[in-house]
């Protein structure tokens, strides 16, 4: 599936989609060295993975969701499952480790 | 897989100018990246003092050009993190969690990584207000109050980057003077936003079970104890070589760094060649990583040639 930008206006319906319950949300911003080493690495999980959704969330442009979530690291990726958080994780990492990591909350 | 000319651990300044230099060379090369693709300088801002760019280039930025380059001359770079090393025949063999990849030499280019005070209280609030990027992070504390533990360059440098928005940040320095350079002194002693706080350690991080919300601090000469109110500590008191899946296999120094035949990049292991931070404990720069990422792989072709390994 395709990388969903999430902002303010989409961000709770895209975490509770009824269809697709577990989604993979990145915490980045433009500035951020490492946040720019792994987009590239989240898109190809993106692409390859059918029964999860993937989002970005820029906490630049969307800071009020980033201090929702307490963010205080990027990047900082959260697992949601039905809209609730089940996983939080920092830092940079290979596309297995990323995969393996969202598949242990599959099925 | 067929077998590789030269297969590349690290994706710092080391191991893309070995790469280049493998590949202009007319070397077959895999590229690993590991666990922080594009090494130290991802975590940093503007670098002002690499030759070639008089106005300053981002690190980030400055990395990837690097990899572009790389790739320019034919390295397979592999998003993987190897895991282990070993012999088979006449070949080296790099493991990662799911695949095994074969070579002729082997670079390793594995840099170095940002130590942490082991204090507690630091693992759990790690990306909850303790950080060891300032870059990265900084970001979140706008207008709050932070710390930076260090007193070298890459201490004032984080001060400095964070006094830009932050309320106030005080810097722990474990002695009553700093290693710093004589300019990132003066730049830092300057700045209204920064205060420094002498002869003091920092014992405890303590929070509120989300964040981080004050340290415990003791003056090392006085022993007295107190606490500290803050929103965010910076931890910059220097790095540690990555070398652990080398221990055993190659002479390393009490320190970790791998030792190499002196003024050339051949470990203790013959075919294997090693280059930039994880083998260099005085220079550490972004230059004198490529200069030795270069020398690695010029080492590494006359090795292969004298073996007849170029086929």
């Amino acid at each position: 599936m395709k990388e969903i930008v999430l902002s303010t206006e989409n961000f709770d319906t895209i975490i509770s989609n009824p269809d697709i319950p577990v989604t993979l949300v990145d915490f980045w911003a433009p500035w951020c060295g490492p946040c720019k080493m792994m987009g590239p690495i989240v898109e190809s999980l993106a692409e390859k993975m059918t029964d999860v959704q993937v989002g970005t969330l820029n906490v630049d442009e969307y800071s009020e969701i980033a201090q929702k979530y307490n963010i205080l690291s990027i990047p900082t990726f959260m697992i949601f499952k039905n809209g609730n958080i089940i996983d939080q994780f920092s830092g940079t990492m290979p596309v297995d480790v990323l995969e393996n990591r969202v598949r242990q909350h599959l099925g | 897989m067929s077998v590789q000319d030269v297969l590349i651990i690290g994706s710092g300044p080391a191991g893309y100018t070995a790469a280049i230099y493998a590949g202009r060379a007319g070397l077959s090369s895999f590229l690993f990246e590991g666990g922080e693709p594009g090494g130290q300088l991802m975590t940093t801002t503007e670098v002002e003092n690499f030759p070639g760019f008089p106005l300053g280039i981002l690190g980030p930025e400055l990395m990837q050009q690097y990899r572009k380059q790389a790739e320019r001359f034919g390295t397979h770079i592999q998003n993987e993190i190897i895991t282990s090393i070993d012999f088979v025949e006449r070949h080296f063999v790099l493991h990662t969690s799911q695949n095994a990849y074969e070579g002729s030499s082997v670079i390793i280019a594995t840099g170095a990584s940002s130590k942490w005070l082991h204090v507690p209280g630091e693992e759990i609030y790690r990306t909850r207000g303790v950080s060891v990027c300032a870059t990265c992070d900084g970001f979140f504390f706008k207008g709050k109050n932070v710390g930076v533990v260090g007193g070298g360059d890459a201490a004032l440098e984080e001060a400095l980057f964070l006094a830009r928005f932050v309320n106030r940040v005080t810097i722990f320095v474990r002695r009553d003077e700093l290693r710093a350079s004589k300019i990132m002194q003066e730049r830092a002693k300057e700045n209204p936003k920064i205060i420094f706080s002498w002869n003091t350690e920092v014992l405890e991080i303590i929070g509120d079970g989300q964040k981080l919300t004050k340290i415990r601090l003791v003056n090392n000469q006085t022993q007295e104890q107190n606490t500290l109110d803050l929103d965010g500590l910076f931890i910059a008191i220097g790095h540690k070589p990555n070398s652990e899946i080398f221990q055993g296999i190659l002479d390393l120094d009490p320190q970790g760094y791998i030792k190499c035949e002196s003024g050339t990049t051949k470990t203790s292991k013959e075919g294997i060649f090693a280059a930039g931070d994880v083998i260099d404990h005085r220079y550490r720069q972004a230059i004198t990583a490529a200069g030795m990422g270069c020398m690695a792989a010029l080492d590494a072709e006359r090795w292969l040639s004298s073996q007849q390994k170029i086929y």
